[in-house]
């Protein structure tokens, strides 16, 4: 058999793969790579301008499309940039392989130019990684990295490879898929606990649904399963951020967001429950508020394809350890076959619509200022009206919570957020990365002021590759969320979160190629959020909003579902110790 | 403000995994990422192609801690099986120490009188010490070392614990 350089090899398995895009950047270590990637027909090569950019349109590639993202940097610098969106992808589950550059084999542990202990680095914040340091093994590596990185709960996998690795030459056959000796993911439901956990939603009085990231991880079929599962039960259905899109936000039985700055109805039907059903979520402490007083009356249903979610901090009556759609399809076969009816949930509902007349996502206007809250709501008002299919990234912070309250999500896959890292800088390249796989796509990236700074010189990138990406700042001249928990938790005391010198973003838009839209006053609002999506190629919008803007619903550190602050006159100026060093 | 901390059990975790580079720092690291103990720790080769290799883990944690530990190592790629020998059934763990004893007279006497209580052999003499190797549970070698400090205990080397299920089965 002919031989092939280690590159060719690379590459070659990228196409039998069925990578179309990669993001990346080149340096010496993974010259050869770029080589083999010159002109090439089928894979576009996406030149970001900063590593961890590249990570962050990974990561927005495959979650609005659902197929794995592909980073390719080099050596020291490169991969060490990349690695906060390792850590990213880690966190929300995102399928992502990271291919790395590595000085020569022989310079390896020798302090070379441009080297890293990229396996060393990155070995707590990848799903899985390896140095390969010979061209045979190669193929091998590579395609058990994408099956690694996409199967299971998916996650980001790194494939270090040195220099000499790349140019050295080995035979090249597509190598067959084998069962892994270790490697294998439960996805199938035992059915005695299926069993159990139709018996138990059929006997509930007051069931809910607590869903999250896995729904959406489980593909398209996992969402419209939940569908028809909250359909055949009348259960009220509640989501993480994560899980946002899974289940309609124009449905009856849709309770909003939990969490801390979930809807006072989904906390409320949280903490008064008899049943919960998680369905892909892991009881974060983001979602949970204090252990000891959540979901005291609850009996908890876990369905994770992660055993190591389950009871690592919320003790539950019956461990599901499955894809959510193989135990979704499973449950709703046996709810049907058994010929269980929705309960009679009347007044259940009835409490329910009594937290819901809270109506804990109102804010007071003053029509002078624009209100963030009010910001967020024209927008998924003027996404609608216009008919295209929406993808919203965010970057994180208030405005990400905003989002999260305001604008409804109908569809999996349509909102991408970074949730479990909480990365400021995520959003723009993410959009960036979605809108590459979802060309027609309207991909817009609410961003703050302060967070969009992390990672603007992607905006070259948009320019480069013509990508009509938009960009929402909700500015407040203020790290926001920085902001609020000082107003909360340090009276007041503003201690560098105020956003000096910020440049005008206008005029930065024109200088990258970009229209610039500045959006002052409430009157303008409309008209320039209608602007913003009918202009076409990239925009970025300056959205003046309301300077002290507190993000409500809240839940304190260390209070309970039952405690939560609804507006700005319930703020204590000082917490006890114990709630501070939470976080 | 003052930080709590829960009551602790010992467990004896027994891994196979892939015998392959990185995989010592990829447990080692796990515990430290997460904050969970490490009494002891050893690692050999254990089939004929060196392919795969048995870990042996004492740790201590609270019940739920345990359980979760055997999950996140569970997760890990290379790992094959994890089985909690302590939870499991009964079953015999060993330790190995090297203990080195100096002393003159009635000491030297009295030193190879108490060896001989454990069984342990001598595997080094010079006219004024000792090398005595000692094996059992970590308990008993704790005992030994015990008595021999206050002889003229020089220095001690141990193993770390391995452990077998009893019976014919394998974990």
């Amino acid at each position: 058999m002919a031989e092939k350089s280690g590159a060719d090899i690379l590459v070659e398995c990228l196409v039998d793969l069925g990578v179309e895009v990669v993001f990346g950047y080149p340096g010496g270590a993974v010259l050869p790579i770029y080589d083999a990637l010159y002109n090439h027909p089928t894979i576009k090569h996406v030149l970001v301008r900063h590593e961890q950019g590249a990570t962050h349109m990974a990561e927005g590639y495959a979650r609005s499309t659902g197929r794995p993202g592909v980073v390719l940097v080099t050596s020291g610098p490169g991969a060490t940039n990349a690695v906060t969106g390792i850590t990213d992808a880690l966190m929300d589950s995102i399928p992502m392989v990271v291919i790395t550059g590595q000085v020569p084999t022989q310079l390896i542990g020798t302090d070379a130019f441009q080297e890293a202990d990229t396996v060393g680095i990155t070995r707590h914040c990848s799903k899985h990684n390896y140095l390969v340091k010979t061209p045979g093994k190669l193929a091998e590596v590579v395609h058990e990295a994408f099956h690694i990185a996409t199967t299971g709960r998916p996650g980001p996998v790194v494939v270090d490879i040195p220099k000499n690795v790349q140019i050295a030459t080995a035979p090249y056959r597509k190598p067959e898929l084998k069962v892994h000796p270790s490697y294998r993911p439960q996805t199938k439901a035992d059915a005695a606990a299926i069993d159990s956990a139709v018996e138990m939603l059929a006997a509930a009085e007051r069931p809910i649904l607590y869903t999250g990231g896995g729904v959406i991880n489980s593909g398209p079929r996992g969402s419209a399963l939940l569908r028809e599962l909250a359909a055949l039960t009348g259960a009220p259905v509640t989501s993480t951020l994560m899980g946002l899109g899974a289940f309609p936000a124009s449905s009856d039985q849709w309770l909003g967001m939990l969490g801390m700055h979930g809807t006072y109805e989904a906390n409320w039907a949280m903490n008064q429950a008899d049943l919960i059903l998680c369905i892909g979520a892991r009881f974060d402490d983001r979602v949970t508020g204090r252990l000891d007083a959540f979901a005291p009356n609850a009996r908890k249903i876990h369905i994770d394809i992660d055993r190591s979610s389950i009871n690592k901090t919320v003790d539950v009556d019956l461990p599901i350890v499955a894809d959510v759609a193989s135990a979704l399809d499973d449950m709703i076969a046996l709810w049907k076959q058994r010929g269980h009816r929705a309960s009679a949930l009347g007044e259940w509902w009835a409490r329910i619509e009594g937290w819901r007349a809270v109506r804990s996502l109102d804010y007071a206007e003053d029509g002078k200022d624009i209100m963030p809250q009010r910001a967020i709501a024209d927008l998924y008002k003027a996404c609608a009206a216009s008919g295209k299919d929406v993808i919203i990234t965010t970057e994180v912070g208030q405005h990400q919570m905003w989002a999260a309250q305001h604008f409804g999500f109908e569809a999996p896959n349509k909102w991408l957020t970074s949730g479990g890292l909480g990365t400021m800088g995520y959003g723009f390249p993410a959009a960036i990365g979605a809108q590459m796989g979802n060309p027609d796509s309207l991909t817009v990236c609410i961003a703050g002021d302060a967070s969009i700074q992390m990672n603007i010189q992607e905006m070259g990138t948009a320019t480069q590759y013509r990508l009509p990406v938009k960009i929402l700042i909700l500015n407040n001249e203020y790290m926001g969320m920085v902001r609020q928990w000082q107003e909360l938790t340090y009276e007041s005391r503003y201690s560098n979160s105020y956003s000096d010198s910020l440049p005008d973003f206008v005029k930065l838009g024109e200088a990258y190629g970009w229209a610039g839209i500045r959006i002052e006053r409430p009157d303008e609002l409309e008209a320039g959020l209608r602007e913003m999506i009918d202009t076409p190629g990239p925009v970025i919008v300056d959205c003046r909003v309301a300077k002290l803007s507190n993000c409500f619903p809240m839940i304190p550190s260390g209070a309970s579902h039952t405690d939560m602050l609804l507006d700005p006159k319930q703020i204590a100026g000082v917490m006890s110790d114990e709630a501070k060093a939470l976080v | 403000m003052h930080i709590q901390e829960e009551l602790s059990q010992r467990h004896v975790l027994s891994l196979t995994v892939s015998n392959e580079a990185g995989i010592l720092a990829r447990i080692a690291g796990l515990f430290t990422a997460r904050g969970y103990n490490i009494d002891s720790l050893t690692v050999a080769d254990i089939t004929a192609d060196h392919a795969i290799s048995r870990i042996t883990i004492v740790t201590s944690g609270p019940p739920k801690v345990v359980d979760q530990i055997i999950a996140q190592l569970e997760r890990l790629v290379p790992v094959h099986k994890v089985t909690d020998l302590t939870e499991a059934g009964p079953f015999v763990e060993r330790e190995l120490a090297l203990v080195k004893v100096a002393g003159v007279g009635e000491d030297r006497i009295e030193a190879l009188r108490l060896a001989d209580v454990f069984r342990a052999k001598v595997v080094d003499t010079t006219i004024e010490s000792f090398i005595f190797e000692i094996t059992g549970t970590t308990e008993k070698i704790d005992n030994f070392v015990g008595l021999m400090r206050q002889i003229g205990l020089i220095e001690v080397g141990r193993t770390g614990v391995v452990g077998l299920m009893r019976g014919k089965e394998a974990v």
